[in-house]
């Protein structure tokens, strides 16, 4: 078992892992809740762009991937407040269209020469020491972020009508959670790719759902799934030579899988 | 029956204009509420009740026309943690994973303001809340699993926690039955008389809100009566909108 530890991408890819597992159930509660899932899809394909502009402007891809997804998290926010278009269109549009800008880009340079399985389908043993301190800080940020405005988030997210009559400032609030639903899906592309993201800030928080209890304990037990999926799925995968992104996924659809037979 | 402190206006709504599109669902609207007041607002569906509603709480911004809330132009009111809202029954959704303690926690969650964690002052008054409205022993329930009363009194609770001075609520018997509808309008006489609270009431429900409220506001698009219950049912307003087939009762 500690010849796991041998390897410095395993302790990097732990330490990242370990920052996105706690912070993906803590956004992914209000996500889910509110009816947003598909916002991180939608996000993390515009990340993937990012990460494309990053490889052609030979910067680091998770700095471009994090621009993006915020600058396009405002943007599809915005769009969705002045009703000009259906909520679901604007991310429709989002989503297909960073897809295609990154395929151009990615095809437009010959395909940058590097594996983009690993943007895909998330690749830690390639997690730079440099990710781990940009996935620590910003992961740190968003936590930290989403304490501070628990009680606005949850206050808006149960009943937004009522929160703006108390003096909740809610369209902040609500611009709020989408900049950091784009803050944590673009940092777990090196844990779980830009294709998995989604399963790993909704399945745990959906899990969690299926036993009805309090909104505080709901996150305590995603937050416990989501870390257990992340952990157990590093070493299986490590052992079995398999994808630790799936791998993590799959545990995580595995333990939903478990409670819902169990809760019947 | 009224002791009604007529030296505080609460709320002021003067010649208020509001349209969804180009038709005008308000039109010149003026009344004012006072401290004390029971205000039952009545008027067939689609008649605006709720619109109105949600044009003194400044949900909905006036097309013309101003809303006044405690002397002041809702633009420039702050103090919107006193007020309390009890919005319509099954407008929430019901399988959130919440508590009752939790639900009504959130009354105080404006009061309290950004950066501030929820004290223990907090936790004392939303018991207190939960004690008036006769639910504390549910606080620890899911409010999914209350009945349709029980959860309706959970939104008074909520409302009580902020201390409000005025409380509106959204057609909140629509849905229980009779029983559970005459516990609930007991408790809001309750806390008209004995908390003092100014409530406005929309309602289809005209006979009960009439005999219930202080003062009585007809809505059809405009304001077609505004004043004492007991001259809106003798008087020939009530006979003209029965002949029109306007209200439902």
């Amino acid at each position: 078992m500690l010849e796991l530890f041998k390897y410095g991408f395993m302790i990097r890819g732990f330490e990242a892992g370990i920052i996105i597992a706690i912070i993906a159930p803590l956004i992914g509660i209000f996500l889910v809740l509110r009816r947003y899932s598909l916002i991180a899809d939608t996000l993390s394909h515009v990340s993937l762009a990012g990460v494309a502009i990053g490889l052609l402007l030979k910067v680091n891809p998770l700095i471009t991937a994090i621009i993006a997804a915020v600058l396009s998290s405002i943007a599809i926010e915005r769009l969705r407040i002045s009703k000009k278009i259906f909520g679901e269109s604007a991310l429709s549009i989002f989503l297909s269209g960073s897809l295609a800008l990154a395929v151009v880009l990615i095809s437009f340079s010959r395909g940058f020469g590097v594996d983009l399985f690993s943007y895909l389908f998330g690749s830690i043993t390639t997690v730079k020491q440099t990710d781990v301190y940009i996935i620590g800080t910003l992961g740190l940020l968003v936590a930290a972020t989403i304490i501070t405005f628990y009680k606005e988030l949850l206050y808006v997210t149960v009943d937004e009508e009522a929160a703006k009559v108390n003096g909740i400032p809610t369209k902040f609030i609500n611009i709020l959670l989408i900049v950091l639903a784009a803050l944590t899906v673009s940092l777990s592309i090196p844990i779980v790719g830009v294709l998995l993201i989604a399963a790993l800030i909704v399945i745990p928080v959906v899990s969690a759902l299926q036993l009805k209890t309090s909104f505080i304990k709901t996150i305590l037990i995603a937050e416990v799934i989501s870390i257990f999926a992340v952990i157990s799925g590093i070493i299986i995968s490590f052992y079995l030579n398999l994808s630790p992104g799936g791998t993590i996924v799959l545990t995580t659809i595995s333990i939903f899988v478990l409670i819902l037979m169990l809760k019947r | 029956m009224k002791n009604v402190d007529h030296s505080q206006t609460i709320l002021q709504l003067d010649k208020v204009c509001f349209s969804y599109t180009s038709e005008e669902v308000i039109k010149d609207v003026s009344l004012a509420i006072h401290k004390g007041d029971y205000v039952g607002i009545i008027g067939p569906n689609g008649g605006g009740k709720s619109t109105l509603l949600k044009l003194m709480l400044g949900i909905l911004k006036p097309n013309n026309g101003s809303v006044r809330l405690f002397g002041k132009d809702l633009d420039d009111f702050k103090d919107w943690s006193i007020i309390g809202y009890v919005p319509q029954k099954n407008y929430i959704e019901m399988n959130l994973p919440i508590t009752v303690k939790e639900l009504v926690s959130m009354g105080r969650y404006g009061k309290r303001g950004l950066f501030r964690f929820p004290n223990k002052e907090d936790e004392q008054k939303t018991l207190q809340a939960l004690k008036h409205v006769d639910i504390l022993e549910y606080k620890d329930k899911q409010v999914s699993d209350l009945s349709g009363g029980q959860r309706q009194r959970a939104f008074i609770a909520r409302a009580l926690a902020a201390e409000p001075e005025i409380i509106f609520l959204d057609e909140p018997t629509v849905g229980v039955d009779i029983k559970t509808q005459k516990q609930f309008y007991e408790l809001l006489r309750k806390l008209n008389q004995e908390l003092e609270l100014t409530l406005v009431l929309v309602s289809h429900e005209l006979d009960v809100v009439a005999h219930e409220s202080s003062e009585l506001g007809y809505i059809n698009r405009t304001l077609e009566y505004y004043g004492e219950p007991e001259e809106f049912l003798k008087g020939k307003y009530f006979h003209e909108l029965i002949g029109k087939g306007g209200v439902h009762h």
